[in-house]
């Protein structure tokens, strides 16, 4: 495995152990719960649209730094995106952690989110850094 | 024999340079064990009971001296008790299917305990579902144990089969199956053993237990993975129906009927993991080479020098039960504010596996400390 260092960065740290948008949204459109019945991690993701605008996004739930980290990082990187921006990003970001790309100009869009990109590199953890992105992909694709 | 010599008849320690402490997931497989499978398809390799060739006739022996010397291991009264599976969820699914749903009534009940594997808990969820019979758990205490309080308040009239695991694979907690079968048969219920973490730490013998079914898994006792057992009372097989249908398990078949082979072949369907039971005599011969006794030895010394250890380290909690002779080898823990699969990642990095997991509605870990590996 590569240097632990590279998972367990500072930004996945401080996301996981302190996240600003892990509360609940005063009126959310969306709420849509994510699960891996395996390991117990367990998010609710809430969202609110303003016309095709993702206008503000929150979540609950418990789980380790992964996939609590990914979660909150991944608010950060679509708050803001129209659904369609929303939904590249997404599959962007399924295809990094697959290994299935290594674009580098694709990767720029995921802003922050790159910081999961050695997660590709540990088979075992690869459900943790997705459970957030499947969960706004079941979102956005049952609108 | 020491820990260092034990250690080097597992080649993958050294070629892999691990500690492996998951034991409980699979265990290593020493050298004999993988020999005993290359020999066997270097030199006997045929289809048992199939053949009237001298190679599938040797094959044949091979199969049934193994069915022999299980038998002799658990002390089964007769070798036709020991039907070989592919593991003991499968032993545990032919028990539900052949046993479970044939026997059991509306308001019947199954008793399990709490901290049954899954395989032993799905399957009887299905049967109560069909049968509108009903299920019943056993719950532990504070000390991570079922009382006889527990036993003798769900165990009832109306119980007819009692599930329970010999030693957990959560909490290392060893069960008293002999006063759980007991007071069972005093109900009128079978009692099913899961032995599976038990059986390479464990002298086991079945008639002494008088336990009415006992299952285990070839690759948790250091044999090849996908062969288990099933041991089961002859009078109770016998009444049983089959539960694969296929080749070798018939008597005569014809186009609207078959009639069925006797025991043990009537649940041996199809072409069975040859190679699997022969490396399961080889694994047998190799515990019973060390010993029980040994085995123990080692065992106590690695467990309290763990939990000796653990103990020292004020951000971790351990679960287990502080009644020494009540534990086994297990050892589940947690380390505050850190979620278990990041502790497994973390390890993972310095080359030593644990299992990570969510069990009995706490978040534990289970390192699997086996005598053997350390």
């Amino acid at each position: 495995m590569n240097d632990l260092t590279d998972v367990y960065n500072e930004l996945i740290m401080e996301h996981s152990m302190n996240s600003y948008n892990k509360k609940k949204l005063e009126k959310a459109d969306y709420e849509e719960k994510g699960h891996n019945p395996n390991c117990g991690d367990e998010i609710t993701l809430e969202l609110k649209l303003d016309g095709n605008v993702i206008g503000d996004m929150a979540f609950l739930g418990h789980g380790c730094a992964i996939s609590q980290a990914s979660t909150s990082i991944m608010i950060d990187t679509l708050k803001g995106k129209t659904i369609e921006e929303a939904k590249e990003i997404i599959k962007t970001f399924i295809e990094m952690i697959k290994r299935e790309t290594k674009n580098e100009e694709d990767l720029k869009k995921l802003e922050d989110a790159i910081a999961f990109k050695n997660v590709s590199n540990m088979p075992a953890r690869v459900k943790c850094a997705l459970l957030a992105w499947h969960t706004m992909e079941d979102i956005l694709n049952k609108k | 024999m020491n820990m260092e010599q034990i250690k080097k008849d597992f080649p993958i320690l050294e070629n892999r340079k691990i500690t492996y402490l998951d034991s409980g997931a699979t265990t290593q497989k020493p050298v004999q064990v993988i020999k005993a499978v290359e020999e066997f398809y270097e030199k006997y390799n045929a289809n048992p009971h199939r053949g009237a060739y001298s190679l599938s006739i040797d094959a044949t022996e091979l199969y049934e001296n193994t069915r022999t010397k299980i038998a002799k291991f658990i002390n089964a009264k007769q070798d036709q008790e020991i039907i070989f599976s592919k593991n003991a969820t499968e032993s545990l699914n032919l028990i539900a299917y052949s046993y479970g749903m044939d026997n059991l009534k509306k308001d019947d009940e199954i008793v399990l305990s709490i901290m049954e594997h899954h395989s032993n808990l799905v399957p009887w969820q299905k049967v109560t579902k069909k049968t509108k019979s009903k299920l019943n758990y056993m719950y532990i205490n504070e000390n991570y144990e079922i009382s006889d309080e527990e036993i003798e308040s769900k165990i009832t009239d109306q119980t007819k089969i009692v599930g329970i695991t010999h030693i957990s694979n959560v909490l290392g907690t060893i069960n008293n199956i002999k006063k759980i079968i007991k007071y069972a048969h005093k109900k009128g219920a079978i009692v099913i053993v899961d032995a599976s973490q038990s059986i390479p730490h464990r002298k086991i013998d079945v008639q002494d237990l008088d336990v009415d079914f006992l299952v285990f898994s070839g690759h948790k006792m250091l044999a090849p993975l996908g062969v288990g057992v099933l041991y089961g009372k002859k009078k109770l097989l016998n009444k049983m129906s089959p539960f694969l249908m296929g080749g070798d398990m018939i008597e005569y078949v014809y186009e609207q009927d078959a009639t069925f082979a006797p025991l043990p072949n009537k649940f041996e369907a199809g072409t069975q993991n040859v190679e699997g039971v022969i490396g399961l005599g080889a694994a047998i011969d190799y515990i019973e080479n060390i010993g029980y006794n040994k085995i123990q030895e080692i065992e106590t010394q690695l467990t309290s020098y763990a939990k000796e250890e653990l103990s020292k380290l004020d951000y971790l909690t351990l679960y287990m039960t502080p009644n020494k002779e009540n534990h086994s080898s297990v050892i589940s823990f947690n380390i505050k504010g850190i979620h278990p699969h990041d502790v497994a990642s973390i390890l993972d990095s310095e080359g030593i596996y644990i299992r990570s997991r969510k069990s009995l509605r706490t978040t534990t870990y289970e390192i699997f400390r086996n005598r053997l590996y350390l």
